[in-house]
């Protein structure tokens, strides 16, 4: 419970929190938000543009249209930001959990395992902590056919190639754990390795493990942006804010509110997100004095 | 030592052996046949025939992955018509869609590359030990806060979000610089500079935070042992203890780190290259990727793999050089 008071002392934390919350309230009401404003993220509307100069939206903010329209298509810029908030978010999420998945799964047997089950998964823990993973999702999505739906991809690869940091903290707890004398307790009375590492071990990575999900989340969150910022993430008609700045790049001499508003977004949703994760990291670990790590 | 660099080699090798073998088995598992791609519409069976074999693309997958490492180490030879042409090693192989030679193609990158990333190396270690610096010694109060917020920042802004509002303010708004376009260094160092500095300071808003993080830590660590209290009592003037040791202890950590950011940079520096349009790299391998550009994108991967491999290794021989409590092992 002093935890939980220490917290809402913070006011970084609920900063944080709110806008955070905010955003996940968003994406999860997104065709709520956009049935309010009477829009849709697809629907084209040229008769806004002014074709004599290229596509750039004739209006700004109108009441129709309450951050204006994209440039070259007409599409609601509120519909397609809001819906991009779930895309973002959903992606980075679902990569998450398949993260903490793999990461907890591979850090905990190489724990419990013996000495050659250690050390080829560490070795493996090692190599994808090392390598340069963009360069390899690059690679990875160019590859799989179009028809596939992206952000589930996305989801798959982000957490393919980023589980090394949970996996090799899930490794050191264990072994300090394993040490303790309720689990040598458990271990004579007769429990088997999955029984002590699910009653014995899990509970125990819970707090370190959730501490570090919360800066994964935002640093899915600026992949699954940079790649579709590439044009190998999330396409086109799907709307993410990596690909609407992507698409904004062409624009943003003539039309800088397209690259303002995804932008925008972006930027505050991430240092909402990095502030709970500091938030949630000084109190868990009283130690870190420092900011972060 | 000399165990110790023969296991770090032997390591390395596995590991780009086997990035090598996961590159080439994924681009045989696509769905894409580059033969068909490179031979166009209108394209007979024996044309397509031709093609795969001028390729290298006749045999199976395991024979050609086996040619493309002979090539590698000992150069290979391609059908071409009725000529013959040969590759010297190190031997990538030529590229599906220009029919240059891969190697070509990654040395002529490579200097744009390396220009991006070494100043903003540069960069990033004069403003994040000079940020660290002063905020560790405790100066100036607000300072800490300043260096607090750009460490919250450098973990939150993508780069590319950092180019774009680099590029809005100093090229679109104010005017001060030309949209980047690449000169090299040799041609003219001012223009060099000129255009490359929005790039590093893109990168370097992200990386400083990190050093800066480092440096105040390892200042207030070292002021805080006994060697420093006793050089106080002695009477040694407290500029001298903050070069000769507060300074030191810091610094030990960031000079391992220096060379293994410089790869990184290096190796996901294909944001900045596309956002400021550098003809580097990590651009190729972009262009290379969307035409299914089989030798290119493995060459690229290989040499950001190398590159990272060889930088951690030069790390560890750093650090074990700096600090001599260190054993390598």
């Amino acid at each position: 419970m002093t935890l939980f008071r220490r917290l809402l002392d913070d006011r970084a934390f609920l900063t944080g929190a709110v806008i955070a919350g905010v955003m996940v309230l968003v994406a999860l009401f997104a065709p709520l938000l956009t049935a309010l404003a009477g829009q849709d993220p697809t629907t084209f509307h040229p008769e806004l543009l002014d074709s004599a100069r290229g596509g750039v939206p004739l209006h700004g903010i109108t009441a129709d249209h309450w951050l204006g329209v994209e440039p070259g298509t007409g599409r609601d810029l509120f519909a397609r930001v809001v819906y991009g908030a779930r895309v973002s978010l959903g992606v980075a999420v679902s990569a998450l959990a398949l993260q903490l998945l793999i990461g907890v799964g591979i850090g905990v047997a190489a724990g419990l395992g013996g000495r050659y089950t250690d050390a080829v998964l560490s070795r493996l823990t090692d190599l994808t902590l090392a390598f340069p993973l963009l360069v390899l999702a690059i690679a990875l999505l160019a590859i799989v056919p179009q028809s596939w739906p992206r952000p589930a991809l996305l989801a798959v690869v982000i957490a393919l190639l980023g589980w090394g940091g949970t996996a090799r903290i899930a490794r050191g707890e264990t072994l300090s754990l394993k040490t303790r004398d309720y689990v040598s307790a458990a271990r004579v009375s007769g429990a088997g390795t999955l029984l002590v590492a699910r009653r014995e071990i899990l509970p125990g990575l819970a707090a370190p493990v959730l501490t570090y999900a919360a800066l994964i989340l935002p640093s899915n969150m600026i992949t699954e942006a940079g790649l579709s910022f590439l044009g190998v993430g999330v396409r086109p008609p799907t709307p993410s804010w990596g690909q609407m700045l992507s698409s904004a790049t062409t624009w943003f001499r003539a039309d800088p509110m397209y690259v303002f508003v995804p932008g925008a977004l972006l930027f505050v949703t991430l240092l909402a997100f990095v502030l709970v994760a500091n938030g949630v990291r000084r109190v868990v670990d009283p130690r870190q004095r420092e900011v972060l790590r | 030592m000399t165990g110790y660099l023969l296991r770090r080699v032997g390591g390395a090798i596995v590991v780009l052996l086997g990035l090598s073998i996961i590159v080439y088995a994924l681009f045989y598992l696509a769905p894409k046949d580059p033969a068909i791609l490179t031979c166009g519409k209108g394209c007979t069976p024996d044309r397509l025939a031709e093609v795969r074999a001028a390729m290298g693309l006749d045999a199976s997958p395991p024979a050609q992955y086996w040619e493309f490492l002979r090539g590698l180490f000992l150069g290979r030879d391609f059908p071409a018509g009725p000529d013959v042409r040969h590759c010297p090693a190190p031997c990538l192989g030529y590229s599906f869609e220009t029919d240059q030679p891969v190697t070509k193609l990654l040395t002529d990158r490579l200097p744009v590359s390396a220009s991006l990333a070494i100043g903003a190396e540069i960069l990033s270690l004069a403003v994040g030990i000079g940020a660290g610096l002063l905020s560790g010694l405790r100066r100036f109060r607000i300072l800490d806060r300043i260096v607090n917020g750009l460490i919250l920042a450098g973990y939150a802004v993508p780069v590319f979000l950092v180019g774009l509002f680099l590029l809005l303010l100093f090229c679109v708004r104010l005017q001060w610089l030309p949209f980047p376009t690449y000169v090299p260094f040799t041609t003219d160092p001012a223009a060099w500079a000129e255009n490359l500095i929005l790039p590093w300071i893109a990168l370097a808003v992200i990386q400083s935070a990190a050093y800066a993080r480092l440096t105040r830590a390892g200042v207030q660590e070292s002021l805080a042992e006994d060697h420093v209290r006793t050089a106080r009592a002695y009477g040694i003037p407290e500029g001298r203890i903050v070069r000769t040791r507060a300074l030191r202890g810091a610094l030990v950590p960031l000079v391992t780190l220096t060379a293994i950011d410089l790869a990184a940079i290096m190796a996901s520096a294909v944001l900045t290259e596309t956002m400021f349009g550098l003809p580097g790299v990590g651009q190729l391998l972009v262009g290379a990727v969307n035409q299914i550009d089989l030798p290119v994108v493995v060459g690229v991967t290989l040499l950001t793999g190398f590159l990272v491999v060889v930088a951690n290794a030069v790390a560890d021989l750093l650090y074990a050089a700096v600090d001599p409590r260190v054993q390598l092992r």
